[in-house]
């Protein structure tokens, strides 16, 4: 083998590549960066801060409450759609034209664009002339989202229930029907219950889809931005504003460029953080022994 | 521990078949003992694993019944039968360790811990799979997954029967020996019924006390390997018994004689009632290993030209044509090897023949 360097002209053609990725995210990532450790007051006036926005950012009450009020709803997110999702692609039908209708049903939500789901909803719960709303308090029971924290988490986390289960539904569904039959087969022979069957043989199998499933549920909703805001604006009071409404309040409401900034930053790290814990946990359950 | 009686048992995969051949398996009533180790032998596509999934209830039967024990299960599900199955390809759970694999059906049944370790000790035993009992499933190489896959069917010794379907198509060939030697030990020492489908005719001799060969959905033949072999019942276990299978010719009947191209070969008298006159499918069959080939002319003798002869070690597969038919004759190591012409005869005794591909008994009376 001979190790060498004849010329380095093979590095050009990674140039187009490289300027790629340096206009698509290097730079703009930068920028934010850049923000992040500077006062900015116009365009040619600009103060080194260093880490200050940062400790300003962590100890900022408001965004503590925010990314608290996330955690919980990504938590609940994740808790309802994994089941549910799996429960309903459990409940599908195999084949035949009942498999279809149920398919395109269920792709239905996912088709539908992010403010048009919160607009949806806003009228659908309204307590004068939403469906929902109305039949609600017709029936006795005295819902209004607009003015009850409670019922205002209620029904977005119903919204999201109503938009992304179908995602894992449909990931799942697709995970089951790659099982053979003959696995179902050994179990019937092997009297195995329907739980049996469910937690060593579906489960088992479902697994690698549940880590796309849950990987992208946890993203998704821990980003949230559209279907809130429409639907709630964040209230009542700010019981309903999540991490990216309030990064937005920040960043455009208010124009503190430099916090936001440094928001932004550590917004992305916990994205990134948890998105890796959750991998690191799934793959390593299956690579024990 | 169950004696399994098929009756008027059919199937097939069409709705509403109404040709015979629309059934993957023809009406037939058949009786698997108590106890008996079974091959039901065959070529793909004749219905051998059908059967085997309607034994074991995979799969309803659309006409007829399955008794076990003279108690109908027709309706049953595959866990109500109590019986046990073993696939072509192996069937791991690959999220759990051999050993839980092989305590799952155990487990289901809800036996003590005891007697689970116990059972599940004692087949990695007699499978050898005890170096890899606490190993996930997933990392096996397929003879081991397929042992697991065995393994899993003779945790129960309760069972009703255990059936396999070509359980050693993925295994190695000097483990397959191994294995089936291993059945037949379970078998002795359990007493429990058991059917095997093979398409191997040795595999089926070697594990079987009787074989029942299936050919276009029906069990044409059911007996030990040796009558397989001496009196084949249908054209169809002459062609695939034996290596190579059995001369088959198309003949004529003129009186007591079996006709073709100018060739004619008289008959056992027995044979030949009045019915025969009735078909005019007749065949006359009979193995290469009883064609005898004599040094002189004689009387009884038919003089022929040699075509090939294969060497295949311990014996010559000679061809050999008479007439427009080509015969095999095998003949042994030490006989002489006869050049371009040989005489050939038909001993009565295995000379065969049949009307409408079934065999036609001596008429004794």
């Amino acid at each position: 083998m001979n190790l060498k360097v004849h010329d380095n002209k093979a590095w050009f053609l990674v140039l187009p590549v490289l300027l790629l990725v340096a206009f698509s995210a290097i730079i703009p990532l930068m920028t934010v960066v850049n923000y992040s450790v500077q006062d900015i007051f116009d365009i040619n006036n600009a103060v080194f801060v260093g880490a200050e926005w940062y400790r300003d950012i962590l100890s900022n009450p408001r965004l503590q409450d925010s990314l608290l009020r996330q955690f919980v709803f990504s938590g609940a997110v994740l808790l309802i759609q994994i089941p549910l999702g799996i429960l309903v692609a459990l409940m599908m039908p195999t084949k035949g034209r009942m498999a279809s209708l149920c398919l395109v049903t269920l792709a239905i939500p996912l088709l539908i664009p992010w403010n048009v789901v919160g607009t949806i909803w806003q009228i659908f719960g309204r307590a004068d002339i939403g469906l929902m709303g109305s039949f609600l308090n017709s029936v006795g029971f005295e819902y209004n989202y607009a003015s009850n924290p409670t019922h205002a988490w209620f029904t977005v986390l119903l919204m999201d229930v109503w938009h992304w289960t179908s995602l894992i539904a449909l990931l799942c569904y697709s995970g089951l029907r790659a099982i053979p039959n003959a696995y179902y087969q050994a179990a019937k022979i092997d009297q195995a219950s329907a739980w049996a069957v469910f937690r060593y043989i579906q489960l088992p199998k479902l697994k690698s889809v549940l880590v796309i499933g849950v990987l992208l549920r946890f993203m998704d909703s821990f980003m949230i931005y559209a279907e809130p805001f429409v639907l709630t604006g964040g209230g009542p009071g700010s019981s309903t504003t999540f991490l990216s409404q309030t990064l937005v309040q920040m960043a455009i409401g208010q124009f503190d460029l430099g916090p936001a900034a440094a928001f932004s930053l550590i917004y992305f790290l916990i994205v990134l953080l948890v998105s890796w814990l959750f991998f690191k946990t799934i793959t390593h359950l299956d690579s024990k022994k | 521990m169950a004696e399994i009686k098929l009756e008027a048992l059919a199937h097939s995969y069409l709705d509403k078949p109404s040709k015979a051949h629309d059934y993957a398996i023809r009406a037939m009533t058949h009786t698997w003992e108590q106890g008996g180790a079974y091959a039901l032998l065959g070529p793909s596509g004749c219905g051998k694993s059908t059967l085997l999934n309607i034994i074991s209830g995979l799969l309803q039967p659309s006409e007829g019944k399955v008794k076990f024990n003279d108690k109908d299960v027709t309706g049953l599900q595959p866990d109500e039968r109590n019986i046990a199955q073993v696939f072509q390809f192996p069937v791991v759970y690959d999220s759990m360790t051999v050993f839980d694999n092989l305590a799952f059906p155990l487990r289901n049944l809800k036996y003590p811990k005891a007697k689970i370790d116990k059972k599940v000790n004692e087949i990695a035993d007699v499978l050898e799979l005890r170096d890899v009992l606490h190993r996930r499933a997933n990392n096996l190489t397929a003879d081991e997954k397929q042992k697991v896959s065995m393994g899993r069917g003779l945790v129960r010794d309760d069972v009703s029967a255990i059936l396999f379907d070509e359980p050693l198509t993925v295994i190695d060939p000097h483990l397959k020996w191994k294995l089936r030697r291993k059945l037949k030990q379970i078998h002795e020492k359990f007493n429990i019924t058991m059917v095997y489908v093979t398409h191997d005719q040795l595999e089926a001799s070697t594990f079987a006390d009787k074989i029942a060969l299936m050919y276009q959905g029906q069990i044409v033949q059911f007996g030990t390997p040796q009558e397989l072999f001496e009196q084949p019942a249908h054209t169809f276990v002459g062609y695939f018994i034996g290596s190579p299978g059995m001369n088959i010719i198309e003949v004529a009947i003129d009186q007591h004689n079996a006709v073709f191209d100018d060739v004619v070969i008289p008959l056992n008298a027995a044979l030949i009632d009045d019915g025969v006159t009735i078909s005019n499918n007749i065949k006359i069959g009979i193995r290469p290993e009883f064609v005898e080939v004599v040094d002189a002319a004689s009387a009884d003798s038919y003089l022929c030209d040699v075509v090939d002869v294969e060497n295949l070690g311990t014996y010559k597969i000679l061809t050999v044509v008479l007439g427009r038919q080509q015969i095999k004759v095998r003949i042994n190591e030490d006989q002489t090897v006869p050049i371009d012409k040989a005489h050939i005869t038909f001993p009565e005794k295995y000379l065969k023949l049949y009307i409408d591909e079934y065999l036609v008994k001596e008429n004794i009376a």
